[in-house]
């Protein structure tokens, strides 16, 4: 099972589909790594979007039942983000279960930014389970304002 | 009256039209689970990025129905990277077990709503001591 949050099944077919060949390639990415790293881990959690204005890049994730303190957030390199954590179940032990369909366990991503960013300005927050990262980009990756005179 | 006779036509050919919401528009559906104890059914749901105040829960004839609308956050023309989309959350469950509807509760942290349904008294487990003969 996946840990993913929601199913969208209103989402156009092509769109979905090809999703569908995403979520299979990265099951199987899965199973490729999972010999060795255990049974836990989920590679395609948690599904991220990315967008960015002048001055910041910022990546949101939804998480929810985790606290910020359980998740580690590294801004590795110039252009790199990752989010690494763990998804623990609350349910009690011994139950009779109706339905599973929450994930539970480790995961962790690690993104592609679009622009350099200066890892000592990164700000996270984690409100009603959502994830958001705000990344002030360094100033070789801002666009540069030219003022043109007037001679 | 032509109504009634297409909703007879539409029985016939097998077709069930789905249950639809008064509000229309475009819901997702949260993972959940649920599980039973002795005394109660617990449903754990996801709902990311709605507000406890947002959430609509019902129980009426059997149904438990939520519906949980998301706050519209920040949101770009365009991504560089698009791998969820946002919306409200929309699920109704048909309730078998007899439960205490009075008694229903909930509570939300974190994005996840717990909503615990208690059993009615003659839904719950007794153990029957057998004597020997």
């Amino acid at each position: 099972m996946t840990l993913l949050t929601r199913w969208e099944p209103f989402r156009s077919l092509g769109r979905e589909m090809a999703r569908m060949q995403e979520e299979i390639d990265r099951l199987f990415d899965h199973w490729g790594v999972t010999a060795e790293a255990g049974p836990a881990l989920a590679v395609s959690y948690p599904p991220v979007n990315i967008w960015e204005d002048d001055d910041f890049v910022y990546a949101e994730a939804e998480l929810p039942g985790l606290k910020l303190e359980d998740l580690k957030i590294n801004a590795t390199g110039e252009d790199q983000l990752t989010i690494k954590g763990e998804r623990k179940s609350a349910a009690p032990e011994k139950v009779e279960w109706h339905r599973q369909e929450r994930g539970f366990g480790k995961f962790e991503r690690g993104l592609v930014l679009p622009a350099g960013i200066d890892p000592a300005k990164v700000e996270a927050r984690l409100e009603n389970g959502v994830l958001t990262v705000k990344m002030a980009k360094s100033a070789a990756a801002k666009p540069r304002k030219i003022t043109v005179k007037a001679v | 009256m032509a109504e009634a006779t297409t909703a007879a036509v539409k029985k016939e050919a097998g077709e069930i039209a789905p249950v639809e919401s008064t509000r229309g528009g475009i819901y997702y559906t949260p993972r959940v689970d649920i599980y039973e104890t002795a005394d109660e059914l617990v449903l754990q749901c996801d709902v990311p990025g709605v507000r406890p105040e947002d959430i609509n829960l019902r129980f009426e004839k059997g149904e438990l129905s939520l519906y949980g609308k998301v706050q519209s956050r920040q949101q770009p023309a365009e991504y560089q990277q698009d791998e969820y989309g946002i919306g409200d959350f929309y699920r109704a469950f048909s309730v078998g077990t007899e439960v205490n509807a009075e008694k229903i509760a909930a509570e939300y942290a974190m994005g996840v709503l717990t909503i615990h349904l208690p059993k009615a008294e003659r839904a719950r487990p007794r153990r029957i001591a057998v004597k020997a003969g």
